[in-house]
């Protein structure tokens, strides 16, 4: 029992603790910070467009995550995520601007274009670190920012929309390239489905594969699991594959179905967000649901601080970040006294 | 300086890792601390140096009570401690090592380094270059260093735990007249932390037996060898018997082979290895015995020459192909290269079924099937406890209790090291009964008894170079004649 209240202590005590520090600079700036909270509530909550708006930004989220809780199985760092997630919007860009096919075609060829996309560039780090000794985090933030530049080229370049280039991106996709929306609200079922699936896939692939206990003994020690005699190498390449799968597949529903277009910063952050929400939900992937919920409610509430109180929607950031650092300063004390 | 340990104790959850211990530290004398493993011997002395803090009883230095809360306050104090594993910085050089130690200047005073270096060697004849980088020097050189480093840090009182374990005959040798110096000529204390009979009785004044967290008792020169072995064990072990075997058929051949790294080359290498055979690699650690042994399994490619696995040609196979082919590695490193930290001993159980590896994994079978190795291996540990929280020795009965059944050849780095006498009888008994069953088996030690104890066959590396092997009749028990050809080993680890 008592285990059970500490344990509590150590989830509660840094959710508290941010919102504090929150509030405090919330009194710093001279705002009142109930109503910067009401603000942010409302503008998540407050009506059937909000909640849909929240799950829509929950998908990228959450498939996000889940390529990360493999990567992270595997002990691996991608912080390539983000840029996992432009090149499957590039390539289902491509397509989508270059065929036109029924939507019961178009848009699984569309998707399936943001799964090579995303695992091309995945393997692209994986190779790079395990033949080229290039460290993922190196590797991963060189090939974000190549294809955030890639991107601009393209939307400025070849795939401007005729006779004038602009920051709102290309051409609108074709119709057939639309993912569908529930009625009138701004969800997308087949993306929440696809999401669901592949939180729990890889959930039950950790937990109970052997092929998910191989990346976990890779992840703890390289070593031992190669001498053990399990081909790290495309182990690692695998995770790296898997990852970038599901972080291109986020980029291609953000381009066919948010968007409905390519912009540039397509990712919309939700790469470096996704590793804060695994992180956070210490890499248990049924965690991850409600806290890429929650982080996408807090996201999405946000801009409505801009709207009512002239303050600055980067708010919601601060949040998110501060929860995160608490929550990992709350587990590194734990640690330290155990 | 006087140290006085009085009524210690530390407990970790329900094990009393020292439940009242008591001792007196004499300046200037070499005070032994004898105990098998997980008598509470470093538990100690991480209390003493203030690396964890004690549940209970008093630390006097020179009459005076103190309380130290970390390594750095007990070093101020002038109490040093010299690890099991060197806590030095490998890709640094010599220098910077020391300076990192003393130098508290924003920019390194290197010269004033360098004669501190320059003398403190010359005093003890260390031969350490202070531009050598600390990853390319062997373990004992490494220790020569910390010895330096707590000198110069201005230390009276040094702790060495385990300090013979992975250094080479004459390094040993070196390391002892250093510590009779300190004590003798320099009025230190040293404390000396073992689990070897003999070494204790070679160098120590007095000693302090420790046995599962309590003082068993305390002598002084001379010691009586089945004194000591009664207080450590409570009981005299016997020695064990070797039983003969008939060799079989060739399982692993070298021709010829040579192995280059950019450190070392390991020339023209010829040796069969039969089935049942058990062979020693002898020598100084660095002389190119692991080299050969990894070449076995497939760890290091030969530059020239051929590996033939059961006469089939291995030599560019990889070492995934040598597993298959029924070759197991075991590595120095338990924790380090053997198990992994972090996963439970039923998930370790898992991963060793290579042959039949479902793609989903059936816990209640695993988990049976760890608890029946547990039993048989007895074990400390459930089916759910992570591999770190298990003792060395019982890592040890974990790994080999994860071998595959039949296994034509079985290489082990260092199998007994850090064990106590009777883990390590057992794990030779494991070893044997493998042997019988016609494993050949492959060791590297640098313990000179277990190899000529143990060995049908001893090789001897020195600087790279293997001396041709030297064969003892399997009949033979540890006869003179026996004896004589270890000594012949010995002066040859001794030369190098």
């Amino acid at each position: 029992m008592t285990q059970r209240l500490t344990n509590l202590a150590i989830g509660l005590i840094p959710v508290i603790l941010a919102l504090l520090f929150t509030t405090l600079i919330l009194l710093i700036v001279g705002a009142p910070p109930g109503e910067a909270y009401r603000n942010i509530v409302q503008g998540a909550l407050e009506s059937p467009d909000k909640w849909a708006s929240v799950v829509t930004a929950t998908v990228p989220l959450l498939l996000c995550s889940a390529g990360l809780l493999i990567t992270f199985a595997a002990g691996l760092w991608n912080i390539g995520v983000e840029g996992q997630i432009v090149a499957g919007a590039l390539l289902t860009t491509w397509l989508a601007l270059n065929l036109t096919l029924p939507s019961i075609l178009f848009i699984p060829l569309l998707l399936m274009a943001g799964l090579v996309g995303g695992a091309l560039w995945g393997l692209l780090v994986g190779w790079l670190k395990v033949y080229g000794g290039v460290h993922e985090i190196f590797g991963g933030v060189g090939l974000n920012f190549i294809a955030i530049v890639l991107t601009n080229y393209l939307i400025f370049g070849p795939w401007k929309p005729a006779g004038r280039a602009t920051m709102s991106g290309t051409e609108p996709f074709p119709a057939e390239a639309w993912l569908p929306r529930l009625g009138n609200l701004a969800v997308y079922p087949i993306a929440v489905i696809l999401a669901l699936v592949a939180i729990a896939l890889v959930y039950l692939a950790l937990r109970g594969t052997t092929w998910g206990l191989k990346l976990k003994a890779i992840g703890n020690n390289q070593r031992s699991a190669f001498l053990m005699g399990i081909p790290t190498h495309q182990y690692m390449m695998g995770a790296f594959l898997l990852c970038g799968a599901l972080a291109g597949l986020a980029g291609s529903i953000q381009a066919i179905g948010v968007r409905q277009r390519l912009i540039p910063g397509i990712s919309g952050g939700y790469g470096f967000l996704s590793l804060l929400v695994v992180l956070l939900a210490g890499y248990r992937p049924l965690w991850v649901i409600p806290i890429a919920l929650f982080f996408a409610a807090v996201g999405v509430g946000s801009p409505r601080l801009e709207l009512n109180m002239q303050l600055d929607s980067a708010l919601g950031g601060t949040l998110q970040g501060l929860v995160v650092l608490f929550v990992l300063l709350a587990q590194g004390v734990k640690k330290r006294d155990a | 300086m006087k140290i006085e340990l009085r009524d210690i104790k530390k407990y970790f959850g329900p094990v009393r890792a020292n439940d009242g211990i008591t001792l007196t530290v004499e300046p200037g004398t070499i005070h032994g601390l004898l105990g098998e493993n997980g008598a509470g011997k470093t538990t100690l002395m991480k209390v003493l140096t203030g690396f964890i803090s004690a549940d209970g009883g008093e630390i006097r230095v020179d009459g005076k009570p103190v309380h130290f809360t970390s390594p750095a306050e007990s070093i101020r104090y002038g109490i040093g401690m010299l690890h099991q594993d060197p806590l030095d910085f490998p890709p640094l050089k010599v220098l910077d090592n020391l300076l990192l130690a003393f130098d508290n200047r924003l920019i390194p005073n290197r010269r004033g380094a360098r004669r501190v270096l320059k003398e403190l060697s010359q005093r003890f004849h260390f031969s350490l270059d202070p531009d050598a980088r600390v990853n390319t020097l062997t373990v004992g050189e490494r220790q020569q260093l910390e010895i330096l480093r707590l000198l110069a840090l201005g230390a009276e009182v040094i702790i060495l735990d385990e300090p013979t374990t992975g250094i080479s005959a004459p390094q040993k040798v070196l390391l002892f007249a250093t510590l009779r110096r300190l004590a003798k000529e320099e009025g230190k204390s040293v404390i000396f932390v073992s689990h070897k009979l003999e070494e204790v009785e070679e160098l120590c004044d007095r000693v302090t037996v420790l046995r599962r967290g309590k003082v068993t008792g305390h002598l002084e020169v001379p010691f009586r060898a089945d004194q000591l072995v009664q207080l450590m064990f409570g009981q005299s072990l016997p020695k064990s018997e070797r039983p003969p075997v008939t060799l079989g058929e060739p399982v692993l051949e070298l021709q010829d082979v040579t192995v280059q790294t950019y450190r070392l080359t390991v020339p023209h290498v010829s040796l069969t290895v039969r089935a049942g055979e058990v062979i020693g690699l002898a020598g100084l650690e660095g002389s190119g015995q692991r080299l050969m042994l990894q070449a076995c399994v497939g760890l290091q490619k030969p530059s020239s020459g051929r590996v033939l696995l059961g006469g089939q040609d291995f030599t560019r196979r990889s070492y995934r192909d040598f597993l298959a082919a029924g070759v197991a590695y075991l590595p120095a490193g338990r924790i380090e290269e053997g198990l992994i930290r972090g996963l439970t001993l039923t998930e370790h159980y898992v991963l060793a079924q290579r042959d039949h590896q479902p793609f989903f994994i059936d816990w209640a079978a695993a988990t049976n099937g760890i608890q029946k190795k547990i039993n048989e291996f007895n074990i400390r540990g459930r089916p759910d406890t992570p591999v770190e929280a298990l003792s060395g020795g019982n890592q040890q009965r974990a790994l080999l209790s994860l071998l595959p059944p039949a296994l034509k050849l079985l290489a082990l780095e260092h199998p007994t090291r850090g064990l106590d006498i009777e883990s390590a009888m057992w794990v030779w008994e494991q070893l044997l009964a493998r042997r019988r069953s016609g494993t050949a088996i492959l060791f590297i030690s640098a313990d000179l008894d277990e190899l000529l104890e143990r060995s049908d066959r001893i090789v001897v590396f020195s600087g790279g170079v293997m001396a041709p092997p030297h064969r003892r009749g399997p009949h033979l028990g540890r006869g003179t004649g026996v004896f004589d050809r270890g000594r012949e080993a010995g002066s040859v680890m001794c030369d190098a």
